[in-house]
């Protein structure tokens, strides 16, 4: 699987204009706070709208304004991590896992409930109620819960940004298991260099809301 | 105390029925309108906010008198009501029921709206993004999430049309047993004389059915919180 952007957006005053390629592993878009590197993911998952180019994930268009073509993000495959969990509160953590797993197709799921609960160790976790996990279980679940939606494509926005360094050591490994598991496109947006050098297998750049270099790790 | 009399009790059976029937019909209504003024940004949004909460502010008499000039039977809506589904508002329990349902729409909206608006709408994108469609996540999420407004508005309306007066009396006049419920037969009663006595016994037990609908409501909404979880 593969990954492709070539983009145009503008969010206000502020121009985006991005263009790269992904493949599986992780792709660090690395760069300042306000260079627009969660607004490149809300344009690849559908939250925002470009306002031309294209986007496709393994060949399939999911945005292309030549061919009109504009998926909704429910029908895009994209899993989105965000900074914070965004666990449902009213739902405990086996109805959150599974809330997309449930809406996946059959044919097109690749994860199961068992082996990502034992990959992320949350086994023990699953009759809880969300707010009564630590932080970094909360992220462990929200992880498990994009996966077992069995995405084609992972956007993670800063995903350690909220917790303690002891946490962010916690998270870590799990992270770079599914690295080396899953066999799609990783987007990691960071604006720690700590970060990219653990994690990265190919640096994007962006300042501005531009590329302004891609190097391989 | 409490061997009611049947005209006491035709009093009280339709107040609980116009409460009931106003609270219902006025769910969909209100809950449509909350998610409209919580959720989507159109023009005139402001001036529909108005109107909604219109009634709260408005004299009940005057609100009765618009009923009245719309509903009534020479009334544009009133006719349209009557030749399309058969119903007349004019002097009909119906009638009180719309009038209470409209006076008890300011307080449902706004609870649910509150509601509503509290509910993060980040947690409706992660749902999107889960391969949720819009209805679904709605349905999944902020549904459930909003629930305890939801309840609370529908209570506060009940409330709200349980006690109605102004609006009800001059829509729909003081007919014992179709539209004298029991406020208005309390304000009868303190018209003739000796009536005292009669109408402490009604504003007694409109103050238990009062404390019997918080109850249940506080009820009901323990259970849904335990529900959710599981």
């Amino acid at each position: 699987m593969s990954f492709d952007i070539d983009i145009a957006a503008s969010r206000g005053a502020f121009e985006i204009a991005a263009a790269f390629r992904a493949e599986p592993g992780i792709t660090v878009l690395f760069g300042p706070s306000g260079a627009g590197k969660t607004s490149i993911l809300d344009l690849i998952a559908g939250i925002l709208a470009p306002t031309r180019g294209r986007i496709a994930v393994d060949g399939q268009v999911l945005y292309d304004s030549a061919a009109r073509i504009n998926l909704a993000p429910e029908k895009r495959r994209v899993g989105y991590i965000f900074q914070g969990a965004r666990l449902f509160p009213h739902l405990a953590v086996r109805a959150n896992l599974l809330y997309g797993y449930n809406l996946t197709p059959q044919a097109e799921r690749y994860a199961e409930l068992d082996h990502i609960v034992d990959v992320l160790g949350i086994s023990h976790l699953l009759a809880r109620n969300p707010a009564s996990l630590s932080g970094g279980e909360q992220q462990r679940v929200a992880i498990g819960r994009v996966i077992l939606a069995s995405p084609r494509l992972l956007l993670m926005d800063e995903p350690l940004a909220s917790l303690d360094e002891a946490r962010k050591q916690e998270i870590l490994p799990y992270i770079e298991r599914l690295r080396d598991e899953l066999k799609i496109p990783i987007l990691y947006v960071t604006h720690l260099a700590s970060e990219v050098e653990r994690l990265a297998d190919v640096v994007v750049e962006i300042a501005a809301g531009r590329v302004t270099a891609q190097r391989k790790i | 105390m409490f061997d009611l009399t049947p005209a006491e009790l035709e009093a009280l059976r339709l107040s609980v029925k116009v409460g009931l029937v106003s609270m219902m019909a006025s769910l969909p209504v209100g809950f449509g309108l909350a998610y409209l003024l919580a959720r989507c940004e159109f023009p005139g949004k402001s001036l529909v906010n108005a109107f909604v909460l219109l009634p709260l502010v408005l004299p009940p008499v005057v609100t009765g008198l618009v009923l009245l000039m719309l509903f009534g039977s020479q009334g544009p809506l009133g006719q349209f009501f009557e030749q399309t589904l058969g119903i007349t508002f004019a002097f009909r329990w119906t009638g009180a029921a719309l009038a209470a349902g409209i006076m008890g729409l300011p307080l449902m909206v706004r609870a649910m709206r509150l509601s509503i608006e509290a509910v993060d709408r980040r947690l409706e994108l992660a749902a999107r993004t889960l391969g949720a469609r819009r209805w679904w996540a709605f349905l999944t999420i902020t549904l459930p999430l909003s629930l305890p407004g939801v309840m609370a508005g529908a209570i506060l309306s009940f409330a709200k049309s349980f006690g109605e007066f102004g609006a009800t009396i001059t829509f729909v006049s003081n007919i014992p047993g179709e539209t004298q419920t029991l406020p208005i037969a309390i304000y009868s009663l303190l018209q003739t004389p000796g009536g005292d006595g009669p109408a402490w016994r009604l504003a007694i037990l409109s103050v238990l059915v009062s404390l019997v609908a918080i109850v249940g409501a506080e009820w009901v909404e323990r259970r849904i919180r335990t529900v959710r979880l599981s």
